[in-house]
C-alpha cells in the first residue's frame, strides 16, 4: 500500500501512516456517487488554525469583526454587483444598525408614561420580522439565496435609511416648519431609494430573472414602512 | 387538457423505482424537497363539477386568459397527481418491502415533522409570474357574469399576502402628517392586526359559512378570493386618503368597493346551489367588504382629522369630533404645550371609543 509523505510543518509525527487506512472498512454502495474532494486533514495545521485564533487579544477580534463589518457598509453605501455580503454573511452589521435606528426613534418626552419602551420594541420586531418575511417570500419564490444570507442583505441594507434618521435628528434641531418637513421628506425619499438599489443589486442575481418584480416589491414595502417610521418622527 | 397530463406522468413514473422517478420529477421542478402537499390537490383533482366549470368558462373567455388558466391548471394537476401517486406508491412500497412490520408509524411521524418544519408546504402556493399577478389583479375588479358553471379560482397566497402588506402600508401612509405626536406603536400595531385580521378572520368565517351552504370552495381558494378583492380597498384608501373629500370617497366605495364585492358575490355564486344558500353566503361577504372599507375610512380618518384641525386651526370646515379649546390669542411660547394638551386629548378620547 502506498504510504504517506510527512506532512510539512510537523515536527512530531514519527512514523508514516499507510494512505487510506482508516478507510478500509468503509464499504462504498455502488449508487451513491462520490464527488468533491477527498482530503487528508493535516491536524497539525487545525490545531494551529484554532489556537491562533483563541490566543489573539480581544482587541484583535473586535478589530477583526469591526473591519468586515465597516467593509459591509462601504459595499452598501456604493452598490455595485458583488457578492461580498453573501459570501461572508455576518449579523453584526444589521444589529448594530437596528439598535442605533431604534434608539434613535424613541423620544425623549417625559410626559408620558409609557415612552421609549414600546417605541424601541417596536422597531425591532418590524424590522426582524420583516426581513424574515421577505426572506421566507423570496425562498418561496425560487430563490437560491439562504436564510442568514438574505438577513444579511436587508438588515445591512438599513444603513442609507439610518443615516437619514441621523439627517433628520439634526434637522430637526432647527424647529418644526414646513420647510423643516419638505428637506427631511427630501433626505428620507432619496435615502429610501438608496436602499433599495442596494438591496436589490445584492439580492436579484439569487432569483429566477423573471420574477426579480415579485420578490422585490415586499423590499420596496419593508424600506417604505422603516422610512414612514423616520419622517414621522418628532422629538417632542 | 388536465386528464391527458396524469396518465403520461404516471406511465414515465412507472419504469424506474417509484420513489426515484418521484424525487427527480420534484427536484426538475423547483429544486425543492419531496414533501408533498395534499392539500394542493384539493384545487386540482379534476372532480367533474370542476371540469365542466372549467369547459365552460374556458369557451366564454379570451384566449390569452384561456391559455394562462389552462397552463396553470396542467402545472397544478402534474403536480398534484404525480404527488399523489409518488406518496401512494412509496407507501405501497414501504408495506411491501416490510410485511411483518409496520414502518408507517415512525415514518408517518418523521413525515409530519418534516412537514410541518419544512417551508416547502407553501412553495406552490407561491408559483406565479407577474404576468398572472398582473392578470388577477384587473380581473378582481371585473365581475364575471356566468353563474351557472363554478368560476375558477387562483389559489395562490402571493397575491393576497403583498396585497394585505400593502395595505397595511396605505394605511400607515394616511396618518402621516407634519408636526404632529403620533403614537406610531398603537398605530401600526393596529393597522396590522385590522388587515390581517380582516383577511384570516373573514376568511373563516366565510368558509365556515360555506360549508354550512354547501358550497364548494376550499379555504385556500377563499383566502385568495377575500385578498384579490383588497384591491379595490387599496386602491380606494390610497386615493381618498390624499384627497381629503367625502363626496369622493362615497362614490368610490360605491364603484370600486362595489366592482370588487361583485365579483366575489358572483364567483360565489356559481359555486353554490340554492337561493336561500346564495343569498346568506353572497349577503355576508358583501356586506362586511363594504362596511371594511367604511370603517377602515372613517375610523382612521377620524383619528386624521382630529390631529389635522387641531393643527391647522378653524380654516378649514371641521368635523366636530373632539372638543377643541385652543384660543385664538396665544403666546408663541406656550402653544406648543396647548397644542399637544388638545392633540393628546384628541388621541385619547378616539382611542377610547374604539
Amino acid at each position: 500500500m502506498a504510504e504517506a509523505e510527512e506532512s510539512p510543518g510537523d515536527p512530531g509525527t514519527a512514523s508514516p501512516r499507510p494512505l487510506f487506512a482508516g478507510l478500509s472498512d468503509i464499504s462504498i454502495s455502488q449508487d451513491i456517487p462520490v464527488e468533491g474532494e477527498i482530503t487528508i486533514p493535516i491536524r497539525s495545521r487545525i490545531r494551529e488554525f484554532d489556537s491562533s485564533t483563541l490566543n489573539e487579544s480581544v482587541h484583535s477580534t473586535i478589530m477583526r469583526d469591526l473591519k468586515a463589518v465597516g467593509k459591509k457598509f462601504m459595499h452598501v453605501l456604493y452598490p455595485r454587483k458583488s457578492n461580498t455580503l453573501l459570501r461572508d454573511w455576518d449579523l453584526w452589521g444589521p444589529l448594530i444598525l437596528c439598535v442605533t435606528l431604534a434608539l434613535m426613534l424613541q423620544r425623549d418626552s417625559a410626559d408620558s408614561e409609557k415612552d421609549g419602551g414600546p417605541q424601541f420594541a417596536e422597531v425591532f420586531v418590524i424590522v426582524w420580522f420583516g426581513a424574515v418575511t421577505i426572506t421566507l417570500n423570496s425562498k418561496l419564490l425560487g430563490g437560491n439565496i439562504s436564510f442568514f444570507q438574505s438577513l444579511c442583505v436587508l438588515g445591512y441594507c438599513i444603513l442609507p435609511l439610518t443615516v437619514a434618521m441621523l439627517i433628520c435628528r439634526l434637522v430637526l434641531l432647527a424647529g418644526p416648519g414646513p420647510v423643516n418637513f419638505m428637506v427631511r421628506l427630501f433626505v428620507v425619499i432619496v435615502m429610501f431609494a438608496w436602499s433599495i438599489v442596494a438591496s436589490t443589486a445584492f439580492l436579484a442575481d439569487s432569483q429566477p430573472p423573471n420574477r426579480r418584480a415579485l420578490a422585490v416589491y415586499p423590499v420596496f414595502l419593508f424600506y417604505f414602512v422603516i422610512s414612514w417610521m423616520i419622517l414621522t418622527f418628532t422629538p417632542q | 387538457m388536465a386528464t391527458t397530463a396524469a396518465p403520461t406522468g404516471g406511465a414515465r413514473n412507472g419504469a424506474g423505482p417509484e420513489w426515484g422517478g418521484f424525487e427527480e420529477n420534484i427536484q426538475v421542478m423547483g429544486g425543492g424537497s419531496a414533501v408533498i402537499d395534499m392539500e394542493n390537490m384539493d384545487d386540482t383533482s379534476g372532480s367533474s363539477f370542476e371540469d365542466m366549470g372549467e369547459l365552460h368558462q374556458r369557451l366564454r373567455e379570451e384566449e390569452v386568459d384561456a391559455d394562462a388558466a389552462a397552463a396553470e391548471e396542467e402545472d397544478g394537476e402534474f403536480l398534484g397527481m404525480k404527488g399523489f401517486k409518488g406518496q401512494l406508491s412509496r407507501q405501497v412500497a414501504d408495506q411491501v418491502s416490510c410485511p411483518g412490520r409496520n414502518q408507517m408509524g415512525s415514518r408517518q411521524a418523521s413525515r409530519a415533522f418534516s412537514l410541518y418544519a419544512n417551508i416547502d408546504i407553501l412553495r406552490p402556493y407561491f408559483d406565479v409570474e407577474p404576468a398572472q399577478v398582473r392578470s388577477r389583479l384587473l380581473e378582481s375588479m371585473i365581475p364575471i357574469k356566468m353563474v351557472n358553471f363554478p368560476q375558477k379560482i387562483a389559489g395562490e397566497l402571493y397575491g393576497p399576502l403583498m396585497l394585505v402588506f400593502t395595505l397595511v402600508a396605505i394605511l400607515l401612509h394616511g396618518m402621516k402628517t407634519s408636526d404632529t405626536i403620533i403614537r406610531e406603536g398603537t398605530l401600526m400595531g393596529t393597522a396590522i392586526g385590522t388587515c390581517f385580521g380582516y383577511w384570516l378572520g373573514v376568511s373563516s368565517f366565510i368558509y365556515f359559512l360555506a360549508y354550512l351552504c354547501n358550497a364548494q370552495i376550499t379555504m385556500l381558494q377563499m383566502l385568495a378570493l377575500l385578498g384579490y378583492g383588497l384591491f379595490g380597498h387599496c386602491i380606494v384608501l390610497f386615493i381618498t386618503y390624499n384627497i381629503h373629500l367625502h363626496a369622493l370617497f362615497y362614490l368610490f366605495w360605491l364603484l370600486v368597493g362595489g366592482l370588487s364585492t361583485m365579483r366575489m358575490v358572483a364567483v360565489l355564486v356559481s359555486r353554490t346551489v340554492g337561493p336561500t344558500q346564495r343569498l346568506l353566503l353572497c349577503g355576508t361577504l358583501a356586506a362586511l367588504h363594504m362596511l371594511f372599507l367604511l370603517y377602515l375610512h372613517f375610523a382612521y380618518h377620524k383619528v386624521v382629522e382630529g390631529i389635522l384641525d387641531t393643527l391647522e386651526g378653524p380654516n378649514i370646515p371641521p368635523i366636530q369630533r373632539v372638543p377643541r379649546d385652543i384660543p385664538a390669542m396665544l403666546p408663541a411660547a406656550r402653544l406648543p404645550t396647548t397644542m399637544l394638551n388638545a392633540t393628546a386629548k384628541a388621541i385619547a378620547v378616539t382611542l377610547q371609543s374604539h
